[in-house]
């Protein structure tokens, strides 16, 4: 496969795979859908947070993958059959694992992914903030060597 | 035929190749020279051994250039006796993509990157008279030291001039999905922003081998972040409109590795750009900024880590090329390991002359600089956990869209909010009261608009409005920052004083006015997107939105080098013609391959964006449709901060003033 270019930023081999994913079948098909219109943006925004399991780092929703297909289609009925968000969502973790959520779910090791964030953040305001403080950051009023040596020149003159 | 035309050319064109593969060694040796010779110039101050350096910065790009021309040539004519041309040419394809092929793919991208690398090398020779020999020795010399490590790693690993014992009658094709004029500039683009933070990176390396950092060394560094900010802006925005019109489903980000490879990037040089001018108006902040110039050239060497290892993608794809991947992660950990100790030795050197009070415009761009760098190690560790996870706590997990939406946005509204208070405040101590005058009227009007659009979109989500608030406060702060900088007086004086304002305030302005119409885009394609999944038969209408749309019908077309299934669809509104659309279904028999040709009626405020499927069984065509709000507002938003940023760049001071090095001024005038 020298053809397929990991390109310069977006996702052409996400394609490349994709596509790969043959028959090709266009995301969303009008015959999948439901009738219930409720059931069916429950399914349509489920789907947007389960990974096609064979493409790259796309949801079901979006994909074209003879997979994502499957998926969709066994999350519809697991929702006609009455199914809770959750165990809908649960009934597909059991067969595919937690891959299939794009979504990681705060558990174990991936709390350390979540407060990531918070925690730099929290970080960095206190570091800046002692930074802050020892340099006499309040002084500002003070004038500093170099300035009162200027001030001291403007006023020789 | 052409085999004969083939057969007589093959003569020239083998010298050629044969030619730029020996220039690209020629370059790993001046590299070498260029990056030993010109460093110890100057740590004895021997002048001429500094002055080794910009003759073998300007012989590298030279022999490099060559190189990449002989291996343009090679695309050109077609020499299927290179391995890589018969990986991603065909004869029959449009001349466009017969030279964009040269750098779609792993080997000729790379000889991209070490062209522009090499460029930039060579800039600093012609746009540096006024540096400091010392210096100039000294970013050269590191300029040169990537330059070897990058030449090594192509002629190593990834050589484009190998050649096929028998050659082939034809080539392979290009992935007929990156045959688009959008993918094929998006690279070079791309390109330049990464490589272009090498300079960044190259100044604060040589600025802490000389331990000095001051006013003047800001201002010489600034000019090459604009720059490289600037090409990452315009190459990211390039590749999200690609993605957008291509794909077929009008989205135009979806967090994937690749695309966040080239953002972490993106958001450090933003900081980098913002604490560089504390450093040059006011000597502060140094460390930080020498820490932001190495991590901002370091999320590229793992931007590119991450797009040419495939190994975040796929564990296992590592294995497929482990020679690659650890010849990148070694030239990662050399430069990153190198600088951070020189940082870690160094920093202390760079004592801080501007003091300033809790609230004042040092501060706000403190805050902003923590909330980038920040934001941009939650996408890294959003990109790397689930390989982390799978190889520390053996858990195999996906990290995507939701999580960054989620873990992401906060920190980019928060910078909105700040980021007009942080504009108008004044060096040293401000007063946020007084800095609040002039923008109440635009909080007011951004917070009732706001509330006018949730009132009117009831029960959906909040996306929309807070979007609509954080645009215009966003949008309206740039403009009252810009008016205040007219000073007072009568009305007339002020607007003609409007146009005699310094290049930086006007850059500033379309810089954050771009980021506010970005983020109204952004959050109003995401919330307001209409879509439209059904069965229509020949001749059937359908409503979308306000709109009629026809299925007039479906015929087979023969394209270049493609058949197509086209769609003509008739859009009314109130009974009079909108647009009539084509969209269309195409199969590459070369490559192989379909793809989906969306036909776009673009608009100001909305674009109609048509999709045809399939055939169905029992009559009737799949069709897909979209009401797209606001789109074009993403690209333009991204445009406008590109231009902010060449404002800022042509602004006097840099074209100017780059000259010696002066003591600061007390009284530095607000920016």
């Amino acid at each position: 496969m020298t053809g397929v270019w990991q390109g310069g930023g977006l996702k052409p081999a996400l394609l490349a795979i994709a596509l790969l994913c043959a028959p090709p079948v266009l995301a969303v098909q009008p015959d999948e859908m439901l009738a219930d219109r409720a059931l069916e943006d429950r399914a349509r925004a489920l789907s947007k947070g389960l990974r096609c399991l064979v493409c790259r780092n796309e949801n079901i929703d979006d994909s074209d993958a003879q997979l994502a297909r499957d998926l969709r289609i066994l999350l519809r009925e697991r929702l006609v059959a009455g199914d809770t968000d959750a165990e809908a969502v649960a009934f597909l973790v059991d067969r595919y694992g937690e891959y299939v959520l794009l979504n990681p779910p705060a558990t174990g090791a991936n709390i350390l992914l979540w407060i990531a964030g918070p925690a730099m953040l929290i970080a960095g305001a206190g570091i800046a903030f002692v930074t802050f403080r020892r340099r006499g950051g309040d002084g500002v009023d003070a004038l500093n060597p170099d300035e009162q040596a200027r001030v001291a020149e403007i006023l020789k003159e | 035929m052409r085999l004969l035309f083939a057969a007589i050319d093959m003569g020239g064109v083998r010298v050629i190749v044969e030619l730029g593969h020996f220039a690209l060694i020629l370059a790993l040796a001046v590299a070498v020279i260029q990056s030993v010779v010109p460093l110890v110039g100057a740590h004895r101050r021997n002048a001429a051994w500094m002055a080794v350096g910009d003759p073998a910065a300007v012989v590298q790009f030279l022999l490099i250039a060559f190189s990449f021309a002989a291996l343009t040539y090679a695309f050109v004519v077609s020499d299927f006796s290179l391995s890589l041309v018969v990986g991603n040419s065909h004869t029959l394809k449009p001349m466009l993509y017969k030279i964009s092929g040269v750098w779609g793919n792993h080997e000729g991208s790379l000889l991209l990157w070490v062209l522009i690398l090499a460029l930039f090398g060579a800039c600093a020779v012609w746009f540096g008279q006024n540096l400091p020999p010392q210096l100039k020795a000294r970013v050269l010399a590191v300029q040169g030291m990537i330059g070897v490590a990058f030449l090594l790693f192509m002629l190593l690993t990834s050589n484009p001039f190998l050649r096929l014992a028998v050659p082939p009658l034809d080539g392979q094709d290009l992935n007929p999905l990156l045959q688009d004029p959008g993918l094929a500039f998006h690279p070079p683009f791309l390109y330049l922003g990464y490589v272009g933070l090498s300079m960044s990176f190259s100044f604060a390396v040589a600025a802490l081998i000389e331990g000095r950092v001051d006013a003047a060394w800001g201002r010489w560094v600034r000019p090459w972040t604009l720059a490289a900010w600037v090409f990452l802006t315009i190459g990211i925005a390039l590749g999200s409109w690609w993605a957008y019109y291509e794909l077929g489903w009008g989205g135009f980000w979806f967090w994937d590795p690749v695309e966040n490879a080239s953002f972490m990037p993106w958001l450090i040089a933003a900081a980098l750009l913002h604490s560089a001018i504390v450093v040059e108006k006011r000597e502060s902040l140094k460390a930080w900024t020498i820490l932001l110039a190495i991590l901002a050239f370091g999320f590229s060497l793992i931007g590119t880590f991450i797009v040419r290892s495939g190994v975040i993608t796929s564990v296992h794809a590592f294995a497929n090329d482990p020679e690659r991947g650890v010849f990148i992660l070694l030239i990662l950990g050399v430069f990153m390991g190198g600088a951070l100790t020189l940082f870690a030795a160094r920093a202390g050197v760079l004592e801080a002359k501007g003091v300033f009070g809790m609230v004042s415009r040092e501060s706000a761009l403190v805050a902003n600089n923590i909330l980038l760098a920040v934001s941009a190690f939650v996408v890294f560790f959003g990109t790397i956990w689930p390989l982390v996870a799978e190889l520390v706590f053996d858990r195999k997990l996906s990290v995507g869209e939701p999580f960054f939406n989620a873990a992401f946005s906060p920190f980019v509204v928060a910078l909105a909010m700040i980021l007009p208070f942080g504009a108008m405040m004044p060096w040293k101590r401000g007063d946020l009261g007084r800095a609040m005058r002039p923008l109440w009227p635009v909080l007011l009007l951004s917070v009732s608009l706001g509330a006018l659009v949730w009132a009117m979109q009831t029960g959906r989500s909040a996306l929309g409005p807070v979007g609509v608030i954080l645009g215009l406060w966003v949008v309206g702060g740039a403009l009252v920052d810009l008016w205040t900088r007219t000073g007072r007086g009568a009305l007339g004086g002020r607007v003609a004083r409007l146009g005699r304002l310094p290049r930086a305030d006007w850059g500033k302005a379309v810089a954050h006015g771009g980021l506010g119409v970005t983020i109204f885009a952004v959050s109003a394609m995401l919330a307001w997107k209409t879509e439209d999944i059904r069965v229509v038969p020949v001749g059937g209408s359908y409503a979308l939105g306000p709109y009629e749309v026809t299925l007039v019908d479906v015929r087979e077309v023969e394209g270049p080098n493609y058949q197509s299934t086209m769609a003509e669809m008739r859009v009314m509104r109130n009974g009079a013609e909108v647009t009539t659309l084509f969209p269309e279904k195409r199969i590459y028999p070369v490559a192989g391959m379909p793809t989906t040709e969306a036909a776009i009626d673009y608009g100001f405020l909305r674009d109609i964006y048509l999709v045809i499927g399939d055939p169905q069984e029992n009559g009737g065509w799949a069709v897909r449709s979209y009401i797209e709000p606001f789109a074009n507002w993403l690209w333009g938003g991204c445009l406008l901060m590109a231009l902010g940023g060449v404002l800022s760049l042509t602004d006097r001071r840099y074209r100017v003033a780059a000259g010696a090095r002066r003591a600061p001024t007390v009284g530095v005038p607000a920016e």
